[in-house]
């Protein structure tokens, strides 16, 4: 066999150990869904009668604003589990007897990254099914639904690389766990709850410049019909980015720290 | 094992070293290991046997020194040395999500063993670890022991022809640790040469062919286990008698190292084994004196070190250790 078809294969069986991880521990996952299906309600039926009036519509217009936002609450929170169950690796004596055999090194991380990405579309599904639920009308054509799903892949693709590289830097889960916060914070500090211009100024540059908030707009665009503008091209660019300097950054810290 | 004018070395060692930042932790090691035989490396913790394995084993770079391991440079060839070990360490590496079966079956499908071969290899192996009743269970609803077993079996599943177990018997009961060493004989009859560390004499002297000393990061003492016990005094019976007539007349009988007549001890060489007691007794009952009470020491690590060093086993930072 090549080095590809090797890579291939280990990659393969390393993504195989991951979906067997997803079926062993499924509080994981329930967690993950849980979380953002319970910001969904709360928002909707606590904040929503305000927030909707303020928007000029009422809860129903909230809901319809606020889903994109949540499913991108749901990405970035789900990839707390990619840094949890890659720390958990590392910790363990499980990498020392990956790393000595003759098998593609980035394997490991790969077979993460994959199971994560299913892992993310299940809460993203289920997620988007509550809000569906409850009121949320798309306008979406299929193939915008497509769109929509790629965009949703391209951004969980990005932010599991990075999740991978914090959960490697990370010196223990409890670490990992906490690390990969942030990123359930920015949908909040971006377009993803509110409209960014009823913010005061300095917030509002950062929650207008933040890589969230042109994700936010394309899928909202692409759900709703509301047009997506230069937003898509911005949104793939910060995906792009994030996901090649992390690969980078865990590849190499991959190598390095399970040298300890 | 007896060496064959065929035998090339498993792992050649030559003046290895690497420090942590300020601490030199191997300091010049030369060694060699004989294919097809079993090499202990003995010391406590913190001499540096954790950092040796995990250099041989491609985990950690060295900072000076030629390593050969199975025929290939170590640096150069490092995807080759790692087709031809096996590592097994102190912290079980073993995927606790996993039940038994799966962990192995993983072990087969990154060995590339094909389906129908991978199948074959994790049942022998399940069959010869007696694991067939956990064979279904998660991992970590087993025992120490018994992780131990599915820790070795899966290092076992590619076929490697050298395998490294650092400290294989550390926290085990008694009777996981006779197991483990009824399987390294196993391998080594099988044609594997292993390479252990262990802090246990009796483990070197049980599964060794040759022992190699290792304190503060250099080889104090090298050589079969014959070779290095004819070298420690310290195999020894301890007798205390009743009252000093009944030392003093045992004393006359018998080959005495030390005698302490407050303690109302005497000290006499053996071996600790059971003819060389039996001998010493009968010798006593020839004159009619029966000690009080009777202690067997065997030679440990510390003997040992008092032996090549001149000093006790001094415990270094646990830091190695990890």
């Amino acid at each position: 066999m090549t080095t590809l078809a090797h890579t291939l294969s280990d990659s393969g069986t390393m993504f195989r150990r991951q979906l067997l991880h997803l079926r062993r521990y499924p509080s994981l996952t329930i967690m993950l869904i849980g979380l953002p299906v319970i910001f969904l309600l709360l928002f909707v039926y606590v904040f929503g009668g305000a927030v909707g009036a303020g928007l000029g519509g009422g809860r129903d217009a909230y809901v319809d604003y606020l889903t994109p936002g949540i499913l991108l609450f749901t990405v970035a929170g789900a990839v707390a589990g990619t840094a949890i169950s890659v720390a958990m690796d590392m910790t363990e004596g499980i990498v020392d007897r990956f790393r000595s055999m003759a098998i593609a090194r980035a394997s490991v991380l790969t077979g993460h990254v994959l199971g994560s990405l299913v892992q993310i579309f299940i809460a993203v599904f289920v997620v988007l099914g509550v809000a569906l639920l409850i009121g949320f009308r798309p306008t979406a054509t299929p193939l915008e639904w497509l769109a929509v799903a790629g965009v949703l892949a391209a951004t969980a693709f990005a932010l599991t690389w990075l999740a991978v590289a914090l959960g490697i830097v990370a010196d223990s889960v409890e670490t990992a766990s906490n690390t990969p916060m942030f990123l359930s914070l920015l949908p909040f500090l971006g377009s993803g709850f509110v409209p960014t211009d009823t913010m005061p100024s300095g917030l509002r540059v950062f929650a207008e410049y933040q890589p969230f908030t042109p994700i936010i707009e394309t899928l909202r665009g692409l759900l709703l019909g509301t047009g997506v503008g230069t937003s898509a091209y911005l949104a793939l660019a910060w995906c792009a980015v994030i996901s090649g300097l992390s690969y980078v950054w865990a590849k190499r810290t991959y190598n390095k720290r399970a040298a300890r | 094992m007896s060496t064959t004018l065929l035998a090339r070395p498993a792992v050649s060692v030559a003046g290895l070293r690497k420090t942590f930042g300020t601490r030199t932790v191997l300091d010049g090691i030369d060694l060699t290991v004989t294919e097809g035989t079993v090499f202990a490396l003995l010391g406590p913790n913190g001499a540096g046997k954790t950092t040796m394995v995990r250099i041989l084993a491609t985990l950690l770079a060295a900072d000076g020194g030629s390593v050969r391991v199975a025929g290939h440079d170590l640096v150069r060839e490092a995807d080759a040395v790692r087709a031809a070990i096996g590592l097994t360490g102190q912290f079980a590496a073993v995927d606790k999500l996993l039940t038994v079966r799966e962990n192995l079956r993983l072990m087969a499908d990154l060995n590339r063993l094909g389906r129908a071969g991978g199948r074959r290899r994790v049942d022998h192996l399940i069959q010869r670890f007696d694991l067939a009743e956990s064979a279904a269970k998660p991992v970590s609803l087993l025992s120490g022991g018994q992780q131990r077993r599915v820790d070795l079996a899966m290092t076992l599943v590619g076929s490697p022809r050298l395998i490294f177990l650092d400290e294989p018997t550390t926290g085990l009961d008694p009777r996981s640790r006779v197991e483990m060493w009824r399987i390294v004989r196993e391998l080594v009859a099988d044609g594997v040469t292993v390479f252990l560390t262990t802090q246990y004499l009796e483990e070197a002297d049980q599964l060794a062919d040759r022992i190699a000393v290792l304190d503060h990061g250099r080889i104090v003492a090298e050589g079969t286990p014959d070779e290095l016990k004819r070298r420690i005094p310290g195999g020894h019976l301890v007798l205390r008698f009743a009252e000093p007539g009944a030392l003093r007349t045992a004393a006359s009988v018998l080959n005495v190292t030390h005698s302490d007549e407050s303690a109302l001890t005497l000290q006499v060489p053996s071996d600790g084994g059971v003819a060389d007691l039996r001998a010493v007794l009968a010798t006593l009952d020839g004159v009619h004196v029966t000690p009080d009470h009777l202690t067997v020491h065997t030679p440990d690590l510390d003997d040992v070190f008092f032996a090549f060093t001149g000093g006790p086993a001094s415990t270094g930072t646990d830091e190695e250790t990890r």
